[in-house]
Parts: structure tokens; sequence; C-alpha cells
């Protein structure tokens, strides 16, 4: 019997389960996903005094859009700047679609999608001539130019005053409280975590790594640069838009300051800490920035009996502990917490040995 | 479609652009000179923030995004030295800019010094988390809101004064003068000065300069101090203008179609650049704003995107070779 993880042919290798044990846990995480951690939520709020089905549902709905940015950024090397107004693409074009064209939800979603990925192709296409940092430029002009045109663009989107969305409904289900949506983020979240995952099998992913590992050689042996690379902007802004999009059915009512480049700040936030060019590490990003947003929330409601200064400084402790966490991260970890994980899995895997 | 496509649809472009420019001009020629010395002096405070930006992305190919913040911090340092400890303007701008030079090394030291070697998103990342740090702080100790210089300093508050016959406020004349004043100071340092002949040396190739006996770290921590001591006057200026808020932050990423403009590596080009946009920002408020309102905030964009397709590596900008 082989004692460890030998592969005798490629398609072993290729295999995204390794063992028959990992997807076993998987399998027992999906379930409780489903079946175990929506019936514990209300012992759990008792415990962590957050309202933890929300964190959880801003936490898949996050998990979509760090992969659509992890695509972009992590795997094609392409510093995006304006995933957040991307973000507002998808979220205002499932609104306007509902509210005045009468759409059904279950065509907005998709409509979102493929709206944002043009939109995000366009603002792909300086990359025909541009390499690197000028291209990073390029997006955050997206940024901005999106930006203005939701603010002023009154008679669609509301402008300044915003605009109501109405609840996610397929069929006659409507999606109208927390666990019901919760289901909803959760099947899409594991859906473009599959997507993802096995992109990176296929032709157009190993071309995406290729371009961000050596653009140049990548070239010379026949990657097309241009289409791979507005092709990653497309896939990547598409994960975008149906992150929006759902965050803008649950959260209901949608403003322009929502999607300004603080969030393609902390979209950029998420995949560094989690891991660049890692799937887990959009994950474990994404838990990890929405866990801390809500814990600092908590410290502050707990602590300000005591020190009722803090909450007068709350904003500002949060912009600094965000700084300082990711400068912290930069420093001591630069490959996230996808590669702690995985160093804590190989040390369990030969203990109490160290070789 | 090769490179002559876009060399024609360049010329095509500016030529086009300075006729429209010559048509507004001859239509009513006092809207466009007013226009136009405004646009100046704002693209003056621009070309001001991008020397510092060019400057650091020359010598250390570092992206700043925390510029913006540079400009802020130094706004408020000033602000709080004349209005809590009630010292004269004239010596609150100079402790500001002593100010500056001391938090240019410290971000150089603590925070990019450890980061040297590795790829580039992390830098930049360290930039922006700077930035909300820095912003952070800022919120702390001066809140949130809007507050205004005091409009009793003698020199700048007299009365409107004309210039080509259109009445400006001195603090523009000021501002103008101040930075044209330090734009050529820093021209001189770098043409005669020994330290700019090592920081122009730096920026062409790190490796030979080295070894040529000039310490590379010390020209990045100077440049780091340049950067943050041209951005606090940009940001005293401004601050002068519309008021010190967290809103001037916002300023150092309008700083890029600047700098993009005249080519990211290129002192020369970021003061051109600053000034063309500066120009731009102003017709377009003039001309555009019945069509589309405040289209002067993302006109500067909507260039740059143009400039980027068709330049992209701006007028004065190195082209790189690539190689395997």
């Amino acid at each position: 019997m082989p004692s460890g993880l030998f592969h005798e042919n490629y398609s072993n290798d290729e295999r995204i389960f390794q063992t028959l044990w990992v997807k076993g846990w998987l399998w027992v995480f999906i379930l409780f996903l489903f079946f175990g951690f929506p019936f514990i939520v209300s012992d759990l709020n008792k415990i962590l005094r957050f309202n933890v089905l929300h964190t959880a549902i801003l936490t898949g709905i996050f998990v979509i859009g760090a992969h659509g940015i992890n695509i972009l950024t992590g795997y094609t090397g392409q510093i995006s700047l304006g995933h957040g107004a991307f973000m507002a693409v998808g979220a205002y074009t499932s609104a306007i679609l509902m509210t005045k064209a009468g759409f059904p939800f279950i065509l907005s979603l998709p409509c979102a999608g493929l709206l944002t990925a043009a939109v995000g192709m366009v603002f792909g296409v300086p990359s025909l001539r541009l390499r690197g940092l000028y291209l990073c430029i390029a997006t955050l002009a997206a940024q901005f130019i999106i930006e203005f045109t939701i603010r002023r663009w009154t008679g669609l989107t509301g402008g300044t005053q915003g605009m109501f969305v109405p609840y996610a409904a397929i069929g006659g289900f409507i999606f109208d409280n927390d666990k019901k949506f919760y289901y909803l983020v959760m099947v899409l979240a594991i859906a473009t975590t599959a997507f993802t995952k096995n992109l990176f099998r296929t032709k157009p992913g190993r071309a995406f790594i290729a371009v961000r590992d050596r653009y140049f050689a990548a070239e010379l042996i026949g990657v097309n640069l241009f289409k791979y690379r507005i092709l990653s902007f497309g896939i990547s802004s598409f994960l975008a838009g149906i992150a929006g999009a759902l965050w803008a059915h649950y959260i209901s009512l949608i403003i322009y300051e929502q999607f300004t480049i603080h969030l393609s700040i902390k979209y950029l936030a998420i995949v560094i800490i989690g891991g660049l060019g890692s799937v887990l590490g959009g994950i474990f990003g994404s838990i990890f920035y929405v866990g801390l947003e809500q814990l600092l929330e908590v410290m502050s409601k707990e602590l300000s009996a005591s020190f009722p200064l803090l909450i007068t400084y709350f904003v500002s402790i949060k912009e600094i502990m965000f700084g300082l966490i990711i400068i912290l991260f930069l420093i001591f970890e630069p490959d996230g917490l996808a590669a702690r994980w995985r160093t804590v899995k190989a040390y369990w895997k030969l203990w109490p040995f160290s070789y | 479609m090769g490179e002559r496509f876009y060399h024609t649809l360049g010329w095509i472009l500016l030529a086009s652009f300075v006729g429209v420019l010559a048509y507004l001009c001859t239509l009513n020629p006092t809207k466009f000179l007013e226009l136009s010395l405004y646009g100046l002096v704002l693209g003056s405070i621009y070309a001001l923030v991008a020397l510092g930006f060019a400057l650091i992305y020359k010598s250390t190919s570092i992206l700043n995004l925390a510029q913006g913040e540079f400009l802020m911090v130094g706004a408020y340092i000033c602000l709080s030295l004349i209005l809590q400890f009630q010292i004269h303007f004239i010596w609150a701008f100079f402790i500001t800019l002593l100010f500056s030079v001391f938090l240019g090394l410290a971000v150089e030291r603590l925070v990019l010094r450890p980061l040297i070697g590795e790829p580039i998103i992390s830098v930049i990342m360290v930039t922006i988390a700077l930035s909300s740090i820095l912003k952070g702080m800022v919120i702390m100790f001066w809140g949130n809101d809007i507050r205004p210089f005091p409009k009793d300093i003698p020199f700048l508050a007299g009365k409107p004064f004309p210039v080509f016959g259109v009445p400006m406020a001195p603090i523009y004349i000021w501002s103008f003068g101040l930075a044209i004043f330090f734009l050529l100071l820093f021209a001189v340092f770098f043409k005669l000065s020994r330290t700019g002949i090592a920081m122009r040396a730096t920026a062409s190739n790190q490796q030979v300069s080295q070894s040529m006996g000039i310490s590379v770290k010390k020209v990045f921590a100077i440049s780091w101090c340049v950067a943050a001591v041209v951005s606090s006057v940009g940001g005293i200026i401004l601050g002068y203008i519309s008021g010190v808020g967290i809103t001037l932050s916002f300023f150092g990423l309008k700083v890029f179609p600047a700098v993009i403009l005249g080519g990211l590596d290129s002192i020369l080009g970021a003061i051109i650049g600053g000034v063309t946009i500066g120009l731009l920002e102003n017709y377009s408020g003039g001309y555009l704003d019945h069509i589309i309102p405040a289209v002067k905030e993302v006109f500067p964009f909507v260039v740059l995107v143009i400039i980027l397709f068709i330049k992209p590596y701006g007028l004065f900008g190195k082209e790189e070779i690539e190689r395997v």
C-alpha cells in the first residue's frame, strides 16, 4: 500500500479531488452549509452577538466577486481598480430591468452579468496596446467614468437618491427573508467556486496563467494576448456583475456611494489577504474581511459603554485597521491565507515527524 | 492596425481639438480667456503634484496611490498650525513643508523599504493601505467636515486683481506663482545640484549608478521627501481655495490623467500634462456643462482613456523594449 499520494498518470494528477478523503470532507462541508448552518444560526447569534446569517450572506456575495477579481488580477496578472464600478453595473442593470422593463429575476440576473461583462471588455480594450501599470490606470478611469454615469443619469438610476430594488423571485417563490436569500447566495457561490476551479483546467485558463507569468513568451508560443486579456476581463466582470446584482437584491436600496473606489480597493485587499491566484484564497479572504468588519462593529458596540469615545473614532479606527492589516499581510504573508492553509495542512499530514 | 494608424488618428484628433478651441475663442473671447487663466492656475497645481508623482515613479518605479493623502495631510497640518497654534501663515507654511519631509522619510523607511523586490501589486497595495491609514488618522484628529482657511491672511485676502482684463483673486495669482517657483526650483535642483544629478542617474539605471557610488537608498528617500513636499504645497493652495476636507485626497487620483498624458516617467511630461489637463478640465466645465452637468469631474478620465489608446506611453514616456 502506498504511504502517500503518488500520481501514476496525468489524469490522476489533474483531478480536482486528489483523495476520496478531501472529496468526502467537502461534501460534509456543503451539506453543513445547507442543512446544518441555517438551523444553528439563532444559537450562534446569541454566542457571537452579531447577525451571523447576514454575515454569511455578505461573505457569499463577496466570494463570487472575489473569484471574479482573482481571475483577472490573480490569474491573468492584471491589477483592476474598477471592480467596484463593475459591481455597480450589475446591481443597477438587474434593478432597472426588473423595475422598469418588468423582467423576471431569473432573466435579469444573467443579463446583469452579461452587460457587466460587455462593459468590462470595453474597458479591457486598451490592453491591446498597454502593459502593466498603464492598464491599471485604465481600470481606474473605468471606475470614475462608470461612477459618474450612475450619479448623473438620474432618470435611469435615481442618481443621488438611489433606487429601490424588488425582492429576488424565481417562479412564485420570493426570496424575502435572510434565510431564503442565504440558500440562493450559497448555491451561486458554490457554482462560481466550481466554475473558477475548473476554468484553470481548460485551455483559456492555462492561457491566462501563461499571460500572467510571461506574457511576452506566451505571445511567442502562440497565445493571443489580446483575446485572452479581453476574455479575462469579460469573465471577471461577469462575476462582479452577478455579485453586484445579488447585493442589490439583498440590501434592496442601492446608491452610487456603495460602489466607489473604496469597494474596488476592498476587493483587491480581499484577494491579497486570501491569496492571489488561488481559488481558496478568494473564499478565505472574503470570510476574513467580512468577519473582521463584523467583529469591529461588535467590539465598538460592546466597548462603547465603557469607552464612549470609541463610537466617534470608529470610522477612523476601521480605516487604520484596514490599512495596517494589508501592510502586515504584505510584509509577513505575501501569499495570503491560502498559503498559510497549505503549510498547516502539510504540517499535519506528517505530524509528529518533521519530514 | 499598425502604429501609423494611431499616429494619424492622434494628429487628426489634436487638429480637430485645436480647431474647436479656436472656434470657441472667436465666439466669446472674454469667456475663453477667463477659462484659460483659471485653467492655467489649476493646471499649475496639477503639474506640481504630478511632478512628485512622476519623480517617485521614475526613481523607484512605484505607483504612489497615497499622493492625494499626502496633499490632504499637508493641508490639515498647515490649517491647524494656523488655527490652533496661532502661527502666522508664512511660518505655518514652512513648518508644514518640514513636516512633509519627515512624513516622506518615515513612509519610505517604514513601509516601502521592506517591500523592495516584491511584485508590483504588493507595492501598489501598500500605497493604498498607506492612504487608508493616513485618511483614518486625519479623520481621528480633525473629524469629517470641511474647514475653511481663515480669510484674513494679509497678502492673500486682497481685492481681485485684473489680469488681461479678467479679475482674479490674489490666491490664484499666488498659487500660480508658487507652483511656477517650485517647478523652477526643482528644475534647477535636478539640473545642477549633486543630489539632483544622482537622482537622475538612479532613474536612468539603478545598477550602474549604484556601482558608481550613488546611494540608491538615499535617492529613494529623497524622492519620497520631494513628493511629500510638493503635494503639501498643492494641498495648502487647494485647501485655501476650496476648503480643507477629506475630499482633497481625490485630487491625488485626478492627477493620474496628467501624469499619463505626459508619460509616467517623464518630469517635463508631468508638468505639460498637468497644465493641459487643468485647461481641458476648465474648458469642459465652461462649454459642456449645460449639456452634461458637472462633466468636468470626469472629463480628465475620458481624456485619459483616449490618450491610452493613441499614445500608450504618453507624450514623453519611455517606450519599453520587451524581451523574453
